[in-house]
Order: structure tokens, then sequence, then C-alpha cells
């Protein structure tokens, strides 16, 4: 299998560098951060702002190619460039993205969890109350913008705080300045944190539940009359406990590897999330980098994103050999 | 046709004449201003209310679905009609146009298409059909590599080949064999691509890299608003209860087609 | 080349039936049992029977009979939409209508299954040990590691060489035959008081079906289970069977004892049945009159029946005893059926033309050493090249003017292979093809496109080589527009076509999915037949098809090769249906040719032993003869076709091999025998160190 890794792996860099660069030319093309430093009051001197941009490799005036080799050559060695502002990409992706995973990987693999069981349940229960209120919520969720979910979670939080008149939920940022420092330390710190985590996280753990729900319904229903089942049950279980041990474990093969799959896709998922909830990730760092028409981060998300997408893949295909024997190679 | 169908149908015909004919109904036109009424909630005057600059909201509401509708439908046509094309050229022909093909299909799918779209957008010229462009532009890949694969499954099949061992020639087989037989899927591909066209449409409007003003879709009417959502819900609550209820409908529809046609899970619905 | 059917003189007390304790009670005993599906759809309709101890009920029928269901029923298997009223009683106690719970603590401890397809029926992804050994803790509550000892034992008794290194694996990496074999141990592992097996060796091969009977015969006697055998082949049920009951349209129609059934079937179903099956010793297959749809008032089978009389529209007729040890059959007018020869016209003999012989005839197809290797992939998901598939490796064989061919092999022996390359018209990898002359690999395109016409096929399975979105008419048509018929011409050539192939006109407007199996196939020779070629090739042609359909193609195809003097090449795993319909055969094993000649030759006196073993295999429809059939089941599985052993590529299965001495062995193992003259035959080579012309067994004494 080692070898086949490789090969894949060779492949995939030779993707991960045409995506990079083409990622790199469209981002240097098509963004203009020149006004950025026009803007600035008090207006700064033309040559000025020229010696600026060409230190941050920004400069729109120099020719598409020559900027391009820079940056490549930055790359290579491990270095996307500075940002409009003139810091590092390096240390403020590396920042974000750490911000972004504290937000995702609880949302991501609740919404996994209770969109395998959900979907399981119906599956089982087909065309009988549990799967048609299963089947319509999942059918309204997918129907439901993330922005839009996370306003109306928003409101609906405001709701509860007036009512109670406590503030049960936050929804700006990840944690109230001075939370630490109150009555209960640290601990209230920390208690701050999870208040702030709640709407964001149930925002992405219910855009991916509706989503996993339907998959693993589906998925449920073609080992609901499967022959091995049948067979299950020929040899004495129940038709619960062959559903389980025999129906759900075939079918969470397909699940485990597309929720791997989809996992590199949600980090830029979440940038609906982030910017609603003022959470500085690298959704919404990408977002404002675009506005601000700050190339050199656009790039470097990008690469990012492309080689997560791959690396994503990968796991999936190695988690597909785990789970399924069918697939092992190299077996015999 | 099944109920889910039916209910799709039925819903999106609803959603449609309300978004061509509901402003006959409605006095105001989406550029006229009540300066009478500012963030007025909704009445007899103002169905949906009015905006802090007097404009009628239902008007605005109904000039943004039109647009989300019309750019839905078109991306999933022409998405749908690029991935047939290379997808059955791929997988009949293989060899190095399938491999070419291949590669241009992997090299879309690990761009982040919405990061291109948005970076692009802005920049191109021609407004809202240049979007429909680009949206198309990154939404063929999987129904391509989908089509492909069911292409090299259909050339083996038996009344493929006796086709091809009649003598029949390529692009005949391709025209009568192999396409009517990807119809359906298509259709059904169709009808899911326009949610996401919408959806994905929404959210660059959302954050100003869509449909741009004076232009108005659903999602820039939700962007709006979105500052005022707690204090005067009736700015985003209205398009997004329609924009909620279009991509519902074109679900349904595609999913109760997608059982309808395919018989395997025609067994396990019925 | 035909032989009349031997009529039996009238026996009126069969000594070879099975002696039962009369005092036995029935384990397994069902009444009156109806399955419905949806609404209409009435899979099963009144049936009953009972099964003693270690006595074996053949349940026979067609497809559509409803078999699977009443075998589904029994366990209380079947789909929650499904109805079911009745009485399936196991050992007095009345399972229907008992909740899943209680009918779970029965099922695979009392009562047991043995389904068709053995890849499918067993869980992907968890060991086999642990499948078996899950059987037998869910109901004896044993531990982990003595339920897997006990199901390691198991396998060793179904005959799993490595039983222990085995039950560490998976399904998919077993063969057909061993995936059976571990169905039948999980089946017996709890000591069942009746197994229901549904068509168990259906998916089989010949000579690995009859290892499987074998083990299932050995199951029975250790476990003294009673056994439903339920197959549409009623040569496995003449073997194995004490009683058998014959279903049609959800309705057993004939049941009694083997003998006695098979001997004196009373009902015209049955009598047809018998009739249409071809033998391996020369007896023709005799079609049944028409296929058509059962009927839905009345006696279903009276569309079909010759000897049908007013009486039978009035509604289904009772079982009613016709002969001794309780034959029944539920035919109004068993007055008719008394002397079964009569119950059915003789068919007009095919009038042949004389042919010339067969040296003076030119050769419409040669093939010399062709080789076809596919690369060989491993695993889904990382697609790796692990050498290749010898899928053809080096045959030889002509086909001349109005005969035909018959290629016969098991599964993966490389014989579709073949015949896939010689439809290519292509360059082979190596070898050459002739076809009428013709090399394939010096033609242009526009004599490629041109030899079509002369060369066509027919496949395998009708519900595959129609295209579903055309009309017969298009279908018909598609050919004649690719080589340029005139418009015109066309419509009146359809309805030729159609007529040509005993189908009626207005079947020119149907879609195939309107057409019953027998009538695609119809269909797709039409097709075939629309550019008037010289050679057909014809792969596996009625195989899909049910039996009494089958015999219907075949009298078309011999009928058609003598109206039009058609060469076929025809590719069967049937060894009954080549020698009715073939004139010469042609075996193939691991991509080799190792015995050809004339039909009679072969099939009177196998020089190869792998031919030998695979007419020894074929069940006979006939009990009294079935049980005299030599039983010497050939060891193994069909091989790997990627890794052929050195010297004979038959040596590790063969039977003569195990005869020689070391010297003589040395010769198989070192020396790929290549074809040579058999002693004794005329046209008859055979590649084998060591040829003999062996009698069948249906020659012994």
């Amino acid at each position: 299998m080692a070898s086949f890794l490789l090969r894949r792996l060779v492949n995939h860099a030779v993707l991960v560098v045409v995506a990079a660069s083409l990622a790199y030319l469209l981002a240097a093309a098509a963004l203009k951060p020149r006004a950025n430093f026009e803007d600035r009051t008090p207006r700064p001197p033309a040559a000025v702002v020229e010696a600026e941009l060409t230190r941050l490799n920004l400069n729109d005036r120099t020719p598409l190619a020559d900027r391009y080799r820079v940056w490549a050559t930055g790359v290579l060695h491990g270095d996307f460039g500075r940002t409009w502002q003139g810091s590092p990409v390096n240390d403020e992706l590396w920042r974000r993205l750490q911000v972004s995973l504290r937000l995702l990987v609880l949302g991501a693999v609740a919404g996994f969890a209770l969109g395998v069981l959900l979907g399981a349940w119906a599956a089982m229960k087909r065309h009988r109350m549990p799967d048609r209120l299963i089947t319509l919520g999942s059918y309204l969720l997918l129907a439901v913008p993330v922005f839009v979910l996370a306003m109306l979670l928003q409101t609906a939080a405001k709701q509860v705080n007036d009512v109670t008149g406590l503030q049960v939920f936050e929804w700006v940022g990840e944690s109230s300045p001075g939370a630490a420092d109150g009555t209960f330390g640290a601990l209230g710190g920390l208690g701050d944190r999870v208040r702030h985590l709640l709407l964001p996280t149930a925002t992405i753990a219910l855009a991916q539940l509706a989503l996993y729900s339907r998959y693993q319904r589906s998925m449920m229903l073609d080992v609901l009359d499967a022959d091995f089942v049948r067979t299950a049950r020929a040899k004495g279980l129940r038709r619960r406990d062959a559903l389980l041990r025999h129906g759900l474990r075939t079918a969470l093969i397909p699940m485990c590897t597309y929720f791997a799959y989809t996992s590199g896709l949600l980090l830029l998922g979440a940038m609906f999330t982030e910017k609603v909830f003022g959470w500085h990730g690298l959704g919404e760092w990408l977002i404002d980098s675009i506005t601000r028409g700050d190339a050199n981060v656009v790039a470097a998300v990008d690469c990012f994103a492309a080689v997560a997408v791959l690396l994503a893949g990968l796991v999936s295909d190695v988690l597909y050999g785990v789970l399924d024997p069918r697939v092992r190679v190299g077996a015999r | 046709m099944n109920r889910r169908t039916r209910a799709g149908l039925a819903l999106l015909a609803a959603l449609f004449l309300l978004a061509f004919a509901g402003p006959l109904l409605s006095p105001w036109g989406w550029d006229d201003t009540d300066f009478a009424a500012f963030r007025a909630p909704p009445s007899a005057e103002h169905w949906f209310g009015t905006t802090q600059s007097g404009h009628d909201v239902f008007a605005l509401t109904l000039r943004g679905m039109r647009r989300s509708l019309l750019i839905g439908l078109l991306v999933a046509v022409l998405s749908t009609g690029l991935a047939a094309l290379v997808g059955t050229v791929a997988g009949f022909c293989g060899g190095w146009p399938d491999r070419a093909l291949t590669f241009g299909v992997d090299l879309l799918l690990v761009l982040p298409s919405f990061l291109v779209v948005a970076v692009l957008s802005p920049v191109l010229p021609g407004g809202w059909p240049m979007l429909v462009l680009l949206l198309a532009g990154f939404m063929w890949m999987v129904t391509a590599r989908m089509v492909r694969a069911m292409t090299i499954s259909l050339k083996e099949r038996e009344y493929v080949l006796a086709a091809r061992f009649l003598g029949v020639s390529a692009p005949r087989v391709i025209a009568r064999h192999i396409l009517p037989h990807l119809a359906s899927l298509l259709a059904v591909d169709a009808a899911l691509n326009v949610s996401v066209a919408i959806l994905a449409e929404s959210g660059l409007s959302y954050f100003g890299f869509g449909v741009r003003p004076p232009d108005t879709s659903l999602g820039t009417v939700v962007a709006d608003a979105r500052g005022s959502t707690t204090a005067y819900p009736w700015l985003f609550g209205f398009a997004a209860g329609l924009l909620v209820l279009i991509v519902l409908a074109v679900n349904l529809l595609g999913d109760g087609l997608r059982d309808a046609l395919d018989p395997a899970t025609r067994r396990t619905m019925p | 080349m035909t032989v009349p059917e031997p009529v039996p003189p009238p026996v009126l007390h069969p000594a070879a039936e099975p002696v039962l304790e009369p005092a036995a009670e029935p384990v397994l005993e069902i009444a009156d049992l109806h399955v419905t599906y949806a609404p209409g759809v009435r899979a099963v309709r009144g049936v009953g029977f009972a099964v003693r101890r270690g006595e074996v009920l053949g349940v026979v029928g067609e497809s559509g009979s409803g078999k699977t269901a009443l075998a589904l029923a029994t366990l209380g298997l079947l789909p929650e939409s499904a109805r079911v009223r009745g009485s399936v009683r196991l050992r007095g106690r009345e399972l229907l209508g008992r909740s899943d719970a209680e009918l779970s603590r029965v099922r695979g401890k009392d009562l047991a299954m043995v389904f068709q397809d053995p890849l499918s029926a067993l869980t992907p992804v968890h060991q086999i040990g642990d499948q078996i050994a899950e059987t037998i803790r869910v109901h004896a509550g044993a531990t982990r590691g003595a339920a897997r000892a006990r199901a390691v034992e198991l396998m060793e008794l179904v005959g799993i060489p490595g039983a222990a290194r085995v039950a560490r694996g998976y399904p998919h990496e077993l063969s057909g035959g061993m995936r059976q074999r571990v169905m039948i141990a999980m089946a017996i592992a709890n000591d069942p008081l009746a197994i229901v097996a549904d068509e168990p060796t259906t998916a089989l091969d010949v000579t690995v079906q009859e290892q499987v009977l074998e083990v299932l015969r050995v199951a029975k006697e250790a476990t003294g289970a009673a056994i439903v055998l339920i197959t549409h082949d009623l040569g496995v049920v003449a073997g194995f069977a004490d009683r058998v009951m014959v279903m049609y349209a959800g309705r057993a129609v004939e049941s009694g004892p083997v003998g006695e059934v098979y001997r004196r079937p009373r009902m015209p179903y049955t009598i047809g049945l018998m009739r249409s099956l071809p033998r391996l010793d020369g007896g023709a297959a005799r079609a049944l009159p028409m296929e058509g749809a059962p009927a839905t008032t009345g006696c279903p089978f009276a569309p079909r029946c010759p000897v049908v009389l007013p009486a039978c529209a009035r509604g289904e007729p009772p079982p009613a005893p016709v002969g001794p040890a309780g034959h029944v059959a539920a035919c109004v007018n068993t007055a008719a059926t008394e002397r079964q020869d009569r119950v059915f016209p003789d068919p007009e003999p095919v009038l042949r033309s004389p042919r010339p012989p067969r040296h003076e005839r030119p050769p419409v197809l040669e093939v010399t050493g062709l080789v076809k290797h596919h690369p060989r992939y491993r695993g889904t998901l990382y697609k790796r090249r692990v050498g290749a598939v010898r899928a053809v490796d080096g045959i030889s064989l002509d086909v001349r003017a109005g005969e035909t061919l018959g290629l016969v092999g098991e599964s993966g022996c490389g014989k579709t292979s073949a015949l896939m390359e010689i439809l290519r018209l292509g360059t082979p990898q190596q070898g050459r093809i002739t076809v009428f002359g013709q090399d394939t690999a010096a033609l242009t395109a526009a004599r490629r496109k041109a030899l079509r016409r002369d060369l066509q096929v027919v496949f395998q399975d009708p519900f595959a080589s129609l295209d579903p979105r055309m009309r017969v008419a298009a279908i018909l048509t598609e050919p004649l527009t690719t080589h340029g018929v005139r418009k015109a011409l066309i419509p009146g050539r359809v309805q030729e076509l159609l007529k040509l192939v005993g189908l009626e006109p207005e079947h020119a407007s149907r879609y195939p999915q309107d057409l019953s199996g027998g009538q695609r196939q119809r269909v797709g020779i039409a097709r075939a037949l629309a550019l008037e070629p010289r050679l057909l090739l014809l792969d596996e042609p009625v195989a899909a098809l049910d039996v009494s359909v089958q015999a219907g193609v075949t009298e078309l195809l011999e009928e058609l090769q003598a109206r039009m003097g058609l060469a076929y090449l025809f590719v069967a795993h049937d060894l009954a249906v080549v020698r009715q319909i073939a004139d010469r055969v042609a075996v193939m094993y691991h991509g080799r040719i190792v015995e050809i000649g004339s039909v009679d030759a072969v099939y009177e006196a196998p020089a190869h032993p792998y031919t030998r073993a695979l007419l020894d295999a074929v069940p006979y429809p006939d009990p009294e003869r079935e049980r005299r059939r030599r039983r010497t089941p050939l060891a193994g599985d069909p091989p790997d076709p990627s890794a052929p052993p050195e010297g004979c590529r038959f040596r590790p299965r063969c039977p003569r091999h195990a005869g020689l001495d070391g010297e003589q062995r040395r010769l198989c193992a070192e020396i790929d025998p290549v074809l040579r003259a058999a002693p004794g035959g005329q046209d008859q080579r055979a590649a084998c160190h060591y040829p003999q012309g062996e009698t069948p067994w249906w020659k012994s004494p």
C-alpha cells in the first residue's frame, strides 16, 4: 500500500502545484491592494506607496510573471509572503487555523455522529413517524443557507437572553475579555469560552447533520434488504440486532470516508459561521482579504485549502482500506 | 410521479407565479421610494414593510427572487450540459482524451471554487450573466465524473456492444444508446444543481461578491439586513424565507425525480 | 443425433422409493400458505407440504413460480410489506404470526436456511469464523473462543481446507463453492430440525455444484435434518430429493415421490418440463408449444396446455391423487395425461438438406494460436497491476459452413473472452483470426464494417442485450440503417424478421421489458439475422432462460440453421444443450482447448480426464439413472486464471494423475501437453499425455 500512497502523493503534488499557481495568478491579477494605500489619510506620496507595494510583492505595475517568480520562490522556501500590512502570512495563517479548528472539530464531529444516528434510525423506521419527522427536518435544514441559519440562531438566542434576563448565549467572538479574571477564575474563563462556542458549533453541527442524516438514511436503506442482513436474521438475530451488527457496520464505510472527505472542504465552508459570529478564523480572514485585495493571503489560503482537500481525499481513501476488507490491498 | 415530486413541483410553480405575477398585484415598484414610511413594519400598504430608504420590501424581494431563480436555472442547465459533454467523451473515448479531461476535472475540484468565483466575479465585466458563467464553470465537475463512470460501464453493456458489433459509429452509439440512458440522471442532477447554484449565488452576494447593487438578488436583500435582524426582522425574514422555500422545492423535486427514475431506489421507496 | 426418449413401462409398485417410517411425524409442515406482496401480486397461493426427519423435499419451479417467497415465508423473513396467511408448523408449533423476537429463537437453531448467492449473503466486513461463531453464540451463549473453535470444526466438517486460516479471512477471498460451504456450516451449526435451501447451487459450476451437493448430503447425515431443496434443476432434484413438489404460478401443481413423479408425471406442465430438458446421452429437448403468462382465472397453465378442457377455465383444479404414495396432481384432465407421450404432439422433425462432408465445406472462421491476456488489477481503490489474466492462452479452432461448434467449459475458462476477441475483428495480441478467408489483422475500417454483415452475435442475457429505451422495431431497424438498407424496404424487412423468429407483427411496437425472456431472446436473434449473416456467435444464448423456454429457443436456432445454412460458434456451459445443438465441441480449461472433436466422439468416449469429469458432474433428470451416476466429484475449484501451474494445467485437479506412477507423473509436471489425435477417435483430439477413451456412465451397466 505504501507505494500506492507514494504514487498518489506525487500525483497530488502535481495537482497542488498547478492549483496553487493558478490560484496565485488569478488572485494577483484580479486583486488590487493599491487602493488601500492610496486611501490612507494622510494620503502617502505615490513613491512611498510604490515602494511599499513592491516590497510586499503586491505591486500591480510589476509584471505578473515577475511577481509570480518571487512568490513561488518564497513558497518553495515555505514562506507565503506578507499581508498588505506587512506582517508575515505564515504566522497569521497558523494562528487563524487554530481558531478555525477550535470551532470546527466539535461541530463537525457532533454533526456527523448525530447525523449518522438519526439517519440510521430513520431508515430502520422507514415510512413511520420518526422517519417522516427526520426527513422533514433534514429537508428544511438543507434548504436553509448557513448564514440565514446563523442569523436565525442569533435572533433566537437574543430572545432567550431577553426573556431570562441572563446572558445565557454569546454570539460575538471567542471569549469575553476579562472572563477569566472573574470570581471563578480559570473555570469562569472556560465557561465563558463554552458559551461562546455554543451557537457557532450548533450552526455547523446542524448544517452537517442534515447532510449526513440524508446520506446515512439512503446508505442504510440499501442494506436494509441486503442478503447478508437476511442471513443474519436467518441465523437467529433479531431484526434490530442484524441491522446494527451487520447492516450499520457495512453502511458506515462510505459514511466515514465521506466524512473524512467533507472535513477538508469544511475549513473554508466555515466562513459564513465565522463571519456571522465574529470568530477570527481562516474563513473570515479569507473574505476580508478578498475585500481588501490582499493577494498573498488569498493565494496562501487557497493553497492551504487545496492541500487540505487532497489530504482529506487521501485520508478518506486510507480509511476505506482500513474499514473495508474488500479494498485492502497487499493482502494475499 | 411520487408525492415528493408533486409537492416540489407545486411549490416551485407557486414560487414562480409569485415572482413573476406578484409585482402586478402591488402598487409599488422596486425603485419607488415611499417618503412617508422608513423602516415601516409590514402593513396593508407595504406587505413586507419598507427599508430604511423607504423602498417597498415586497417589490425588492420579488425582484431578487426573479434574479435568483433565473441564475439558478441557467447555471444548472449550463453546468449539467458541460458535464454531459465532458463525461461522455472522456468515458467513451478513453486513452489520452480521458486522461486530459480527468486531470482538468481534478484540478478544478482542488481549486476552492467559491474563492475563485469570489475573486473573479468583482473584476470581470458583464454583471450577473458573467456570474452565471463563473458559477456554471465551477459546478460541473462532480457530475462529469459520475457521467464518465456511467459511460464506461454502459460502454460494456450488451446492447451497446451489440450496436458496436453491428458497425454503428461511435458518435451515433453515444447519441442513441448512452445519452438516453443518462437523461434521467442528468435531469435529476440539473434539478439539484438549481438549488446548489441559488445557494452559492446567495452566499456570494451575502459577502458582496455575487450580484451587486443596483442589481438585487435574494442574497443581497438578506445581506443588506445583516445588522438589523432582531430590530427589523421583516427586512430579512421574507427574503430568507423565500430563499429557503425555493431551495426546498427544488430539492424535493430533484430527490423525488431520482426516486421515480432510479429503479434501485424505487424498490425501497414505493 | 436425436434419439427417441425411452418410454418407461408402467410400473405399479415402484421399488426404488425410499422407505419411510410410517409413524414418523412431519418435522416441518406447511398448509394452505398464501403470500401476497403488493395488493394483487400473489406470489404463493395455497401451498402445503410436510417433510419428515432426514427426508428431502425438492421444490421445482421456474422464475416467478413463487418458490423463493415460499422459502422466505417459512422462515418469516419476507419483507414487511408482504402479507402471509396459512400455517407453518415446526414440530407441531405454529410459526406464523409470531413476533420477531420469538421467531429469532427458532431461526438458525431449529430451522436454518441456505441462500442462493453466497457472496451477497455473507457480510463482507466480518471474518468468516466470526460469522459462523455468531450463529452458535446467539443460541447457545458460548464464549467467543469456544464458538470460534466450534466454527473451525464445522468448517472442517463441510470440507474447507485450512479451516483455521480461512476462518480469519473474509468472504470475498473465497470462491463461490467455498462460500456456499460456509453457508452450509452456518446452517448446521445448531443441529437444526429442518434446513431450507434456496437454489444453493445455481450460481456454481457443475463440478462445484457436485461438491456442494455432497456437502449438503453430509450435513443431512450429520444432523438428521429435514431438507427443503428449492431449485429449477430437475437433475439435482432427481439425485437428491425423496419427494418432489412442482410449482407453477404460485401453486403446487404436482407432488409425490421422486421416482413416481419423474416416471409418470400427470400434470401437463410437469410432462412438458421433463420433455423440454436436453439430455446428456442424446435425448433431444422438445419445446413446450408456447411461452405465455399464466392465466389469472382458472387453471394457470391452461393457456399453454395441449389437453385443455372447457372445465379448466372454471377454477383452479384442486390437487387430486393420481398415483401411489401420495402422488397428487392439480389437473382436470388427468384422463388425457395417462399416457404422457401423447400429451404433447411430436414436433415436426427439422428438415436438414444434406450437407456435403465436412472437408468439402469451406471454413468460415479459423482461429490459430489466439491469445488474449487481460491486465489484472488488485484493489478497487488503488488499482495495481498484478500480472495478467491468461483468459485465452493459445487456442485454435475452425468452424466450417453450415455447422455448429460448441465451446464449453466452466466459468472463467476463457470461452467468452475468445468470443469477444473474435467479434472485435481487430488485431489479436498473438495468433490469427480469419473470417471468411480474411485476416482480421489486415482489415481496413470499411472492410471491417462490411465484414460485420456476415458475422453477428447473440448475447446471453436477453434483459441486458436489448436497449430498454427502444421499441422492437427500432432495435431491428438499427442494423439495417447502419448498413445502408433503403428506408422503404425496412418496415417489410422488420416484419419478415419477426416472423422468422416466431414473433407476431404486433411485437414490433413493444418495448423489450413488455416481452417475456424467451421473446426477448428471439428479438436478439432477429437483430443478429437482420443483415443475413453466415456466421453467428452465440454467447450462452439460452442460459438465462427458464427450462421450458430454453427448448423453444434451441429449436429455433436449429431450424434457422437448417433453413439458412448458418454456421454457429455456440458458447455454453450446459453440456446437454451442446450435445443437442452442436456438431463438434471444444472443451476449454484455463484458457486452452483440452479436447476438441465431433460431439458424438467426445461425449461417447471422452479422452481428456477433464471432459470426463465435466460429463460426470452433470445431474441427470431421471431418478433411477441419476442414482446410478458415477460420482467422482472433481477436487478443488476452477483455477486462478493468472497463475497457470507448470506442465499440464489440469494436473492439480486431475483424477487420472493420482493413478500414475512417478515416472509418468513427471511428464505431466514438466511438459505442457498439446492437442493430439485421441486413441480411436476419428475427429477427436485431446491435450493429455495419457488420453483414454472412456465409456460415459450412462452407457456402463
